[in-house]
């Protein structure tokens, strides 16, 4: 099998017949080729599919108060429900145990200045808990803390494209803005991988919120985060006691979906990634389909080959070729081309992918890749099939009588 | 060297058979150079292929240098060939891709002969043959007499008992021939053994013997004397 004058006659045999060669290593470099792009590009898709999923943390529970929908121990429907800060108290002293941390949220749109720059944004009031449930990164100064919360204190913490707009490349830190006329200090800046409307907002202390809407005490909405250690059994169980227990406190029917509003994200993340793998695979199925097109073409091509060749066989074996020699040398040759031409698909395919790299970003393919195991796999089963391909038709040439092949057409 | 009695060979053509040789009695001693005429049907060029084991007669036996060829499988029959037998064909059937010293040392590679030597000996034959200089042309670069002067060589550069030849000089004008015909004459004078079919008379009464075919059966066979090819050349 490794003997030089074997090596030699093939190299020979692929030099002199170039035309043959070039199309059969076309052939599986393109197949390769195209099953690399493909399968980037599903990676792609499904990178940012999750970037669009993920940026939030996965533990939290979303309670959002709305209309009631069902009249309900004498209410009336259509009746608002309201959140206020002993809400957050309550769940807090009962639930003490499933608790990782908890913030309410208060938004408003707001006109906000610095010098001659002005924007709206959205201002949200929150507790310093909030941070771990949006992944905010405090790039400088710091976030929300408790002492603002006790002390109201008038501290905003700002995105960074909020500070990109107001203060351009100067640092916003201890500078002061004014958010609907009333002027508030520059504490910290932060980044977000949601994107660009995560990085335009800003945060104040809720409790600072409330009082400059004449010392109120309502929240819009609370945002519980569970230990994660709870799984996904156990948020779903704790969902379901604070659901019985928010519904009691403020009279509102189990079923009322509008009245209290609640979202898991554990269970949104089982679904997102429910789809994420069925995103993974239509990939598989669009690789696997470009193999087997590929796959095709080689078993065309060696069955073409073959045929071409039948006369050559012919004359080979008049002169003393063996049955084992003459597969062995189709064999031989169809595995050297599949290999070579596998390899340069596969890094043509790899180097594609490198240089598309972000900019199909607006298509929602972001960093496409291919692992390299998937890469060598997808290689090694065109060779294994491409030998196949060759083997079925060299075998059956290797058994036509000489006198069949060297008949005159 | 050959011996085969009463060989039997038949073709099936869809319905019908096509009996070709009817029970063919025939020895070949060695150094004899055989000339097999017939009619286009008389079955020679299906005795040749028998003889050359590229096909397999249905009944009779055939006995080559002392062992009986029967029930060969391919592999066994590609070494026979290769160590025995060597072949000369109508249509030269040279591999294109190869020069003409490549297509001679062909044979000695299904022989695993050693790169270096297998050069030296396809040169050795090429000069035997005249086509020294010509060793480094390709197929498509020769004439008809020059290509069918590498098959000879790559024929004998196995260093066979017997050459089967096949219409040697079927694609070949008469001067070409006769120059052919005495390649193949000294070659026999080296004492190779030479079965050739043809159906031209001239080529056959080069050889020292004449067998006449006819319907699948041997008609006459006799022992000419040889007229020498070189006489016809100028």
């Amino acid at each position: 099998m490794w003997s030089r004058d074997r090596w030699q006659e093939m190299f020979y045999t692929l030099r002199k017949n170039k035309l043959r060669t070039a199309l059969s290593g076309f052939t599986v470099a393109m197949g390769i080729f195209i099953f690399v792009l493909l399968f980037g590009f599903g990676n792609g898709l499904k990178n940012s599919f999750e970037t669009f999923f993920l940026d939030d943390s996965t533990n939290t529970l979303w309670l959002y108060p709305g209309l009631t929908e069902k009249p309900y121990r004498g209410f009336k429907a259509k009746r608002r429900i309201i959140f206020r800060n002993d809400d957050l108290t309550d769940i807090q002293q009962n639930f003490a145990f499933f608790i990782q941390y908890m913030t309410p949220r208060i938004s408003r749109g707001a006109l906000v200045k610095h010098g001659k720059e002005s924007n709206n944004y959205t201002i949200r009031g929150v507790a310093p808990g909030h941070q771990f449930a949006e992944k905010s990164i405090i790039t400088k100064g710091r976030y929300i803390n408790q002492n603002d919360i006790i002390k109201k204190t008038k501290y905003a913490t700002i995105g960074r494209l909020v500070e990109k707009d107001l203060f351009g490349n100067r640092s916003a830190l201890g500078q002061n803005i004014d958010i609907s006329g009333v002027s508030f200090k520059v504490v910290g800046v932060f980044e977000d991988e949601g994107g660009d409307n995560e990085e335009r907002l800003i945060y104040i202390s809720y409790t600072t919120r409330q009082q400059l809407e004449k010392s109120n005490d309502r929240v819009d909405q609370i945002i519980v985060a569970f230990r994660p250690e709870l799984g996904h059994a156990g948020a779903l169980a704790f969902e379901k006691k604070l659901s019985a227990f928010m519904r009691k406190k403020h009279v509102v029917a189990a079923n009322d979906r509008s009245g209290i509003y609640m979202r898991n994200v554990a269970t949104d993340l089982k679904e997102t990634q429910q789809f994420a793998s069925i995103l993974q695979l239509i990939v598989s199925f669009v690789g696997l389909g470009t193999l087997l097109a590929g796959i095709i073409g080689i078993s065309n091509i060696m069955v073409y080959v073959v045929k071409e060749r039948t006369k050559e066989l012919g004359i080979r074996k008049a002169i003393g070729a063996t049955p084992k020699a003459v597969v062995g040398m189709i064999l031989h040759e169809s595995v050297f081309i599949t290999t070579m031409a596998g390899y340069a698909g596969l890094l043509a395919g790899v180097g594609t992918l490198a240089l598309i790299g972000d900019s199909l970003e607006e298509f929602f393919i972001i960093n496409p890749y291919i692992s390299t195991n998937t890469a060598i796999g997808a290689t090694l089963v065109l060779i294994v099939f491409g030998a196949l391909a060759g083997y079925i038709p060299a075998r059956r040439a290797s058994k036509i009588k000489p006198i069949i092949a060297l008949r005159d057409e | 060297m050959i011996k085969i009695a009463d060989l039997h060979k038949s073709y099936a053509m869809g319905q019908n058979s096509l009996h070709v040789l009817k029970g063919i009695n025939f020895d070949v001693a060695a150094g004899e150079m055989v000339a097999i005429m017939g009619s286009s049907g008389s079955g020679k060029s299906t005795l040749l292929n028998i003889l050359g084991m590229l096909d397999v007669a249905d009944q009779g036996t055939y006995n080559l240098d002392g062992a009986t060829i029967k029930d060969l499988d391919e592999t066994k029959a590609a070494v026979y060939r290769n160590k025995f037998l060597g072949f000369v064909f109508q249509s030269f059937n040279l591999i294109s891709y190869k020069t003409a010293l490549e297509n001679v040392m062909l044979p000695l590679y299904y022989q695993k002969v050693a790169r270096k030597e297998r050069i030296a000996r396809a040169q050795k034959f090429l000069e035997q043959v005249g086509l020294g200089p010509w060793a480094s042309h390709h197929p498509n670069e020769l004439s008809g007499g020059q290509k069918q002067r590498v098959a000879i060589a790559r024929a004998l550069v196995s260093e066979p008992k017997v050459i089967l030849a096949d219409e040697p000089t079927g694609a070949l004008d008469s001067k070409t021939s006769y120059e052919l015909m005495d390649v193949l004459q000294t070659i026999n004078d080296q004492g190779i053994t030479l079965l050739i079919v043809t159906h031209e008379e001239d080529i056959a009464k080069m050889c020292k013997r004449i067998v006449h075919l006819r319907d699948g059966v041997i008609v006459t066979d006799e022992k000419v004397k040889q007229v020498k090819a070189i006489q016809h050349v100028e």
